[in-house]
């Protein structure tokens, strides 16, 4: 190994200062919605207490979120199970060539990067041409899988890339159908990916903004009732709402990431 | 027509619901914008047509180019942010983090604010640059300026700065990837033959990392092009961006004007990916 060089400090130095820049407004509303009643929306913090974190459970003038949040959990829900299970089946067609498998891959890619408004307007118009009525559950969940699915479907990829098919073909070897083939050697083998991505998945749903925002309805999920919120709340409530938020969406990746590891380590033994 | 079997149809069927997922919330969606953007609007509906006016609209206004300009201003100033700040820390995680695992680690510390709220991490700045904000009082209490500064928030420097926080990660992410891939006996190589280490940069390392920086680009520029959330919450009212001004057009139910422009939109972001992987050759990167 070579000394290390005056490069190597400069660059840790603002390796530092850039995660300082990622985190460092995070970290300053989980101060300020740790405020006791006499807090306000700016410095300084005059005492500390959980008298925000309460008020967001409570009625609120401004709006409910018990009822988004709920909202939100079961279209997360929905939306991990298809982009799960979509993902994982045509990651494994992509383990062949077959034709228009150049296609639906750009296609998959378009989707990931195509200006998240022409989602939302699109998806509306559809909507609007065809006589329906916009509704979290079905535009919401079009708008939502516009984005997950495509980033499910391209880590399954990576998945699959590294996946040994040697065990496949002795289990086909011995007899096995391939449905069997899937359920009792390949799906086993690819579960601790999967929850990983699963959950991944779900945080996106979850947190969800622009593709949903013109197509969601009358019922509005989390993120848009927190949009609606920033424009008429004064008090840290809105701060209190952001962390308990972000909390729950770091857990999410914390989860996914031990159960990847946890079970992928089982596996090795 | 024959029967095939199932050893040949099994990819066709495995990557059917992706397809159709697609077809529908993607393909169809983006269609019937163009369809529509010929349609007709009579002040409180649409109706089916085929008439140019939206488009026509669109292009002898002054305000859809100046608004266009501004769009193309934030695309270019939140790449360049993104491009300086995102290749020297991926380059620093590729190339002077010593371990394979701080590496992933370090890395995966980089895009966990990724997977969390959007608004949320927009919201966090208010706090810190907000007139009152923290960094207006650390100026004030050093005495270094006497009246709060107004362009922290609510300005096109509060979006560019917004915007950078968000996507960051999508320019990281594939100069991290390429910058990983190269093989590091090239840059001992061209140690051994005398290069300075500026040298090495710019002549191994940089040229090896270009497909990694057109790819970060791609995402920047589709990304930033039909952004209206950020120019909301962080311009205030005065920043003007295509995708805003699309978004008030639906707010006030002129869906073939909004079609229209989301078809301009669409093209000329379209045209700006294809100038990009013109100059770029990122095929083996995929």
């Amino acid at each position: 190994m070579k000394p290390r060089s005056l490069t190597f400090y400069l660059l840790a130095g603002f390796f530092g200062l850039f995660v300082l820049f990622l985190y460092g407004p995070m970290i300053t509303i989980f101060i300020l919605s740790l405020q006791g009643p006499d807090g306000t929306l700016t410095f300084p913090v005059r005492s500390f207490g959980f008298y925000w974190l309460g008020q967001v459970f409570q009625e609120q003038r401004v709006g409910n979120f018990v009822e988004p949040f709920q909202r939100s959990l079961v279209l997360g829900a929905i939306v991990t199970a298809l982009a799960a299970s979509v993902s994982v089946l045509s990651s494994m067609a992509f383990r062949e060539r077959f034709r228009g498998s150049t296609w639906l891959f750009y296609l998959t890619i378009s989707s990931l990067i195509v200006p998240s408004i022409l989602i939302s307007l699109g998806i509306g118009v559809m909507f609007q041409v065809f006589g329906w009525s916009t509704n979290w559950m079905t535009s919401g969940m079009g708008a939502h899988l516009s984005w997950t699915l495509p980033i499910a479907f391209l880590i399954m990829l990576g998945i699959f890339n590294r996946f040994n098919p040697s065990y496949e073909e002795a289990a086909r070897d011995l007899g096995a159908s391939d449905a069997k083939t899937f359920w009792e050697v390949v799906l086993p083998l690819i579960a601790p990916s999967l929850i990983g991505v699963g959950l991944l998945t779900f945080t996106l749903s979850y947190d969800e903004f622009t593709r949903t925002s013109l197509v969601s309805g009358q019922y509005n999920t989390l993120p848009l009732e927190i949009f609606g919120m920033t424009t008429n709340v004064t008090s840290p409530a809105l701060y209190a709402l952001g962390t308990l938020t972000t909390l729950f969406s770091f857990s999410m990746i914390a989860i996914a990431y031990f159960a990847y590891r946890t079970l992928s380590r089982q596996q090795k033994t | 027509m024959t029967v095939k079997s199932w050893p040949t149809l099994k990819p066709y069927v495995l990557a059917a619901p992706q397809t159709v997922l697609l077809l529908t919330f993607l393909v169809i969606p983006i269609l019937l914008i163009g369809v529509v953007s010929f349609w007709e609007f009579n002040g409180y509906s649409m109706t089916p047509a085929f008439t140019l006016n939206n488009y026509i609209g669109i292009f002898t206004s002054d305000v859809t180019l100046k608004t266009y300009l501004n769009t193309f201003k934030f695309v270019g100033l939140v790449w360049l942010s993104t491009l300086m700040i995102g290749y020297p820390v991926a380059y620093f995680l590729s190339f002077h983090v010593p371990k394979l695992q701080w590496q992933v680690l370090l890395f995966l510390l980089c895009t966990i604010p990724f997977w969390t709220s959007n608004i949320i991490r927009m919201i966090s700045w208010v706090p810190l640059l907000g007139k009152e904000g923290l960094v207006n009082q650390l100026l004030m209490g050093t005495g270094l300026i006497q009246q709060p500064l107004e362009f922290l928030l609510y300005s096109d420097f509060a979006v560019v700065l917004g915007m950078t926080h968000l996507y960051i990660i999508f320019m990281i992410a594939p100069i991290f990837n390429s910058l990983m891939r190269i093989d590091r006996n090239l840059v001992t190589a061209a140690e051994d033959m005398g290069a300075s280490g500026f040298g090495v940069f710019k002549e191994v390392i940089l040229p090896l990392s270009a497909p990694g920086i057109a790819i970060g680009s791609i995402f920047i520029v589709t990304l930033v092009m039909g952004e209206f959330v950020t120019v909301r919450l962080m311009g205030g009212g005065q920043a003007a961006s295509i995708g805003k001004l699309i978004q008030t057009q639906i707010g006030s139910v002129q869906y073939p004007l909004a079609a229209a422009n989301a078809m301009v939109l669409l093209i000329v972001t379209l045209m700006l990916v294809i100038t990009i992987l013109r100059v770029v050759n990122i095929r083996k990167e995929l």
